[in-house]
């Protein structure tokens, strides 16, 4: 096996949720916790790409947030070549770190500072970095990133507001690439974009990478574009991993039923007129989430077993997956 | 063939702005039969929410209608006046929009909202009205409608809102449902159950639905028939598998195969470069031919109309040549 870049162990994040001091006094409500990330585990290999699904509220967004170090994990830890970031971007060496890690986040539209030239936007990184500090020398370099992405030098004394969506997420890719990042974490990056400029974003995403031999942590709720992008696979529920497996596999071979759900959910154009699976029920709160498998009410699986005890995520036949079904062979 | 139920001709929208008239929706013609689903998809600014907005009577002002005509069941619907509309609307048309949460008053339960509804449009009793509620919420799949009737919308999850939504477009019996982006805002899971709601409550209702959604995959899984629009015109028209597995218009080829599919593998994705244009600035000739792969001179100079193209209709001049090629 080839060396991991990121490996993520145990990691969770719980959110206090609790309503005033005041109300838990005189109504006697309880305090509250979600916990939104509940330890969830798995690693990247260099240059390759792993990508999250799940639907809203499962966690993932709380996941890329915590592997850049935006939240600090409540338990386990990330980390990133050999080294635990929590510690290290508290410490010395977090400007170093953070240089080489960097995050497209899903709203081209506020990702942006709309009173900043696209020049500034992009060379703000690489002068907090201190990578360059010449101003003929940082124009160079803007004009060679806006280029990688597709857009002119000359895109460069326009405002935001000039851009269309895509050109704006193309904007925050060259600002993401600036100080030359191994690490990219893309939170739903095409998820506000019309379908033929998701093309656009996604082949520069795939080109940038060949070129360059980035790592990317992909989430994604759309499942057609996951197959595209991926290497690997996880699926999420509420807050933890129910599966993870290589791309081809996951999708020709779903383990888990909560990932057979939500392949069948998917609207296909290629199966014009074709009955899918009817698919039951909601995810459920995630401040009371249900006992044992917290998949286990919408399971066409579950037993007894399923209802009282939480299944680990194992290993069956190179596919990770976390399901007592599987385990005892039931499907 | 059936009469048709909505007939919308040359439908022309504009806004008056100060720099100018923009034409947002430019001679948009199709028909709707009775009982049938079309869906209207394009992408964001292609006017496919202005066309149902039309329909329904719903223009936001400063846009206005500044030609063609509406005709539901044969009569006019676009020039009636307000409080005409307003019996129309409801009536005769019912509408889902895409925000569930929105749509509803928060003030008010769900029952109160749908019992309204039903005794304003229908000559019905309040405990009538109120059995046909609950009627309703069963029908759409709401457990529990005897407790939950009694409940506020924030009491119920997205998708459980979404249906309440359905039935209030239903609870006067409509002939037309206009369903803007019924899923956009649910997770997949949610989506599937909405469609397959919408598609059998309309089908045992006998309703027709214009189904507006940027999503080919729900177009394919639910409608009879699919216009492609762009830039505020139709590109393409005609029967959902043709025009996804033959498609005519340029556009459609490229937006299908700008979509990421689940059955095939593909290093790059076809794009489309640039991006729809402005409304101000929308080319001479064909809208699309800047971005068009295979744009001719013709293309840039006149606009094309919607010709047919086997069992499609699509606005293309590639299809003029070919029809002449074929006549001669």
């Amino acid at each position: 096996m080839s060396h991991a870049l990121v490996e993520v162990q145990d990691l969770a994040k719980i959110f206090d949720v609790s309503p005033p001091w005041l109300n838990r006094v005189v109504e006697r409500k309880p305090k509250a916790f979600v916990h939104a990330v509940d330890g969830v585990s798995f690693s990247i290999e260099k240059g390759k790409t792993l990508a999250l699904v799940g639907e809203s509220g499962c966690g993932k967004s709380t996941v890329a947030r915590l592997l850049v170090g935006l939240y600090k994990p409540t338990q386990g830890q990330v980390r990133f070549d050999g080294t635990d970031t929590a510690q290290t971007l508290a410490g010395p060496g977090g400007q170093a770190l953070r240089r080489r890690m960097q995050m497209i986040f899903q709203d081209p539209y506020a990702s942006l500072n709309p009173r900043w030239k696209v020049q500034d936007i992009i060379a703000e990184p690489l002068l907090e970095h201190g990578l360059i500090s010449k101003p003929e020398a940082l124009k160079a370099r803007v004009a060679e990133l806006l280029r990688s992405v597709g857009l002119s030098p000359v895109d460069a004394e326009k405002f935001p507001h000039q851009f269309s969506g895509g050109q704006r997420q193309r904007i925050s890719i060259a600002r993401a690439l600036a100080t030359q990042p191994e690490f990219l974490v893309c939170d739903e990056p095409t998820s506000a974009l019309d379908v033929s400029v998701q093309a656009q974003v996604l082949n520069i995403m795939k080109d940038l990478q060949r070129q360059q031999g980035l790592t990317y942590l992909f989430i994604s709720h759309n499942l057609a574009v996951v197959r595209h992008v991926a290497d690997q696979v996880g699926v999420m529920y509420l807050g933890r991993l129910v599966e993870v497996a290589d791309k081809a596999q996951l999708f020709s071979a779903p383990r888990h039923p909560y990932t057979r759900m939500l392949l069948d959910a998917i609207p296909d154009i290629h199966m014009s007129g074709r009955a899918r699976t009817p698919v039951q029920g909601e995810v459920p709160n995630p401040l009371n989430p249900p006992s044992g498998c917290s998949f286990h009410p919408r399971c066409p699986h579950a037993n007894a077993r399923c209802k009282s005890e939480r299944p680990a995520l194992r290993e069956f036949q190179g596919v990770r997956v976390a399901c007592h079904a599987v385990e005892e062979a039931r499907i | 063939m059936t009469a048709p139920l909505l007939q919308v001709r040359n439908l022309r929208v504009e806004f008056p702005t100060r720099r100018g008239t923009l034409l947002a929706l430019d001679n948009i013609s199709f028909d709707i039969a009775p009982g049938e689903i079309l869906g209207v998809v394009g992408e964001s600014g292609a006017g496919k929410s202005l066309t149902g907005a039309s329909i329904i009577g719903l223009l936001d002002p400063p846009g206005r209608i500044a030609g063609g005509e509406i005709l539901l069941e044969g009569r006019r619907i676009d020039n009636l006046p307000y409080e005409e509309m307003r019996k129309v609307r409801g009536r005769q048309i019912g509408a889902v929009f895409q925000d569930p949460l929105t749509s509803l008053n928060p003030l008010y339960t769900v029952g109160r909202q749908l019992v309204e509804t039903i005794t304003t449009h229908l000559p019905l009793t309040e405990s009538q009205a109120r059995a046909r509620a609950i009627d309703l919420l069963k029908q759409t799949g709401i457990p529990a409608a005897e407790q939950r009737i009694d409940q506020y919308p924030h009491q119920f999850s997205g998708g459980m809102r979404q249906r309440v939504v359905i039935a209030l477009a239903l609870a006067a019996e409509p002939k037309l449902i206009v369903a803007d982006e019924p899923t956009t805002a649910l997770d997949v899971s949610i989506q599937a159950q909405i469609i397959s709601l919408l598609k059998r409550v309309c089908k045992e209702q006998g309703a027709a639905v214009m189904l507006v959604t940027h999503d080919m995959g729900v177009i394919a899984e639910t409608c009879d028939r699919v216009a492609v629009m762009y830039a505020g015109r139709v590109a393409e028209i005609g029967p959902v598998h043709d025009v996804i597995h033959k498609p005519a218009h340029p556009y459609t080829v490229g937006l299908m195969g700008s979509i990421p599919a689940m059955d095939e593998d593909r290093e790059r994705l076809l794009q489309i470069d640039g991006a729809m244009p402005r409304l101000n600035a929308i080319p001479t000739g064909c809208a699309y031919n800047p971005r068009c792969p295979k744009v001719f001179e013709r293309c840039r100079a006149e606009r094309p109309e919607l010709m047919p193209v086997a069992a499609t209709r699509a606005a293309c001049w590639l299809h003029q040549a070919a029809h002449k090629e074929a006549a001669v």
